[in-house]
């Protein structure tokens, strides 16, 4: 009987070859970031400006606001690029990062079916909300903690609707990312908030349309930090720094201004 | 059903095309899950051998939580292997977190309960048919336990290929403690989930053709395998 030593040699032999092959050192950071700035195709097309400018590659986490927020407070991100601004302050706050800077802004849109049963379009978003509480229209809602989701939930509040109290069967918290929260609008015909980029990268549309847009609260900045060393000091501090200077730089700008979808430029850089 | 036809062609094309990055984001995917299950039968073989063979104290219990831990949710792997591997959890300082190796580990945790449950199945049966003749060439428990392992490899392959295509087909743990990063942590599973959510159902349903198509090709090989092999050594 031949004893089944030969095959675990060859085993331990196959791991040992990936082991090695896994482990090619090569000089990245992590960014934890927002599925609107990769799901709009903003970072396939700057990231390669970068990575050539300066060697460093660039491992991106398309995450919600809220979720990509948490994962640096955790210390698994180097740079946060996120769309939250009084999420991102409070993180400030607690220490988890020292500086948070502008780095570009695009717009959110109300979406909803061409018809627009709840007679919500015009250039007035609170007005819209109130028209689609009056009217109990399917609303999809995000539901994750995102920035667009914390801009939704502004935005009911400043339209003077207590959405937690009123949230009836019209009202889905579907606690998805933007494109599978689309998806779901999609197929329901309902009206969503959504952030303009992901909106115009979206393929399977449906009947919906763009209802609202063009408001001044409309406006959605993002903005950029650099997860606080000090916390953790496995924070890839010089290359992290790095990458938030160029965002920020001339350049960097430039990059950002330079990145459209079928003509359309889609972020706006404002860095001061 | 248009839909479905238009993506099966959309996926020959893609395969046609030969695309670096599809081929890429296979190769990940292949290695992962392949690596993945060899640990997993490297763990969970002898650990379900034991099992069948054994006569120890708590023996009972430890197959029923085998047997559990076949359903584990791949979500809550891919959770309590994050904790681990984050930066600010026990491991972090190895830096494995999103990475590949990262992905090996945690569907290494998921696939070896099926190996070891459905390896002790396999064990028992051969244990019930040669436990006096094993007894009466005054074999050990461990000595018995090995060689109806390598008695029973050519059942064995279906054992294995039950944990790689459970490997293969999970998005759970592989997006939460990949990232689903681009050229990095991006395999078949996150590519689909991602296409999906840009609402690219076409492209989402090709890929996913792909990654049938591929997963039929590697249980068809390893059949014949095992046909050509029992009739060569068995």
């Amino acid at each position: 009987m031949t004893t089944p030593d030969n095959v675990r040699r060859a085993l331990v032999a196959a791991l040992a070859c990936f082991a090695i092959g896994t482990h090619a050192e090569e000089r990245f950071i992590t960014v934890a970031s927002t599925t609107s700035t990769e799901q709009s195709g903003l970072f396939g097309y700057l990231l390669p400006i970068f990575e050539k400018l300066t060697g460093i590659q660039v491992r991106v986490l398309a995450l919600g606001t809220g979720q990509a927020l948490d994962l640096a407070r955790r210390g698994d991100a180097d740079v946060v690029f996120v769309h939250d601004k009084p999420a991102e302050e409070k993180f400030l706050a607690e220490g988890y990062s020292t500086k948070r800077q502008d780095v570009m802004y695009n717009d959110f849109i109300l979406v909803g079916p061409k018809s627009d049963p709840a007679k919500a379009a015009g250039r007035d978003i609170l007005e819209g909300f109130r028209r689609i509480e009056a009217a109990q229209a399917p609303f999809v809602s995000r539901g994750d903690k995102s920035g667009t989701n914390a801009a939704e939930l502004r935005y009911w509040k400043m339209a003077g609707i207590d959405i937690d109290a009123k949230r009836g069967s019209w009202y889905r918290d579907t606690g998805s990312g933007m494109g599978p929260a689309l998806n779901t609008a999609s197929a329901m015909n309902a009206y969503i908030l959504s952030d303009r980029g992901t909106w115009l990268n979206f393929k399977n549309r449906g009947d919906l349309g763009i209802v609202v847009e063009g408001d001044s609260r409309l406006f959605n900045q993002y903005g950029v930090m650099l997860v606080n060393p000090v916390r953790y000091p496995q924070v890839k501090q010089a290359d992290g720094q790095k990458f938030v200077d160029w965002l920020v730089s001339p350049g960097g700008q430039q990059a950002i201004a330079g990145y459209k979808v079928g003509g359309e430029q889609l972020f706006f850089p404002n860095a001061k | 059903m248009q839909d479905v036809a238009a993506s099966l062609a959309l996926g020959a094309q893609l395969v046609a095309a030969g695309d670096a990055r599809l081929l890429a984001i296979i190769a990940l995917s292949l290695e992962v899950s392949v690596t993945a299950t060899l640990f997993s039968c490297f763990l969970g073989m002898p650990i379900g051998s034991v099992l069948s063979v054994g006569r120890f104290a708590g023996r009972r219990t430890l197959i029923v939580l085998f047997n559990g831990f076949m359903g584990l949710p791949p979500v809550v792997v891919g959770l309590i292997v994050y904790l681990l591997l984050s930066r600010a959890g026990p491991l972090g300082r190895f830096g494995l977190l999103f990475t590949p190796t990262a992905m090996v580990i945690a569907q290494t945790v998921l696939v070896t309960p099926i190996i070891a449950a459905l390896t002790r199945q396999v064990i028992e049966g051969e244990w019930r048919e040669h436990r006096e003749q094993l007894r009466s060439l005054g074999a050990s428990r461990l000595r018995a336990g090995r060689t109806l392992l390598w008695n029973a490899r050519f059942s064995l392959t279906t054992t294995a290929l039950a944990g790689f295509g459970r490997a293969i087909a999970e998005v759970g743990t592989v997006m939460i403690v990949g990232g689903n990063i681009d050229g990095v942590t991006r395999v078949m599973t996150t590519t689909i989930a991602l296409e999906t959510s840009k609402g690219d159902l076409p492209l989402a349903l090709a890929l996913g053709a792909i990654l049938i198509a591929i997963v039929l090709a590697i249980n068809a090989a390893a059949y014949a395998f095992k046909q050509w092999a029992e009739r060569r050594w068995g």
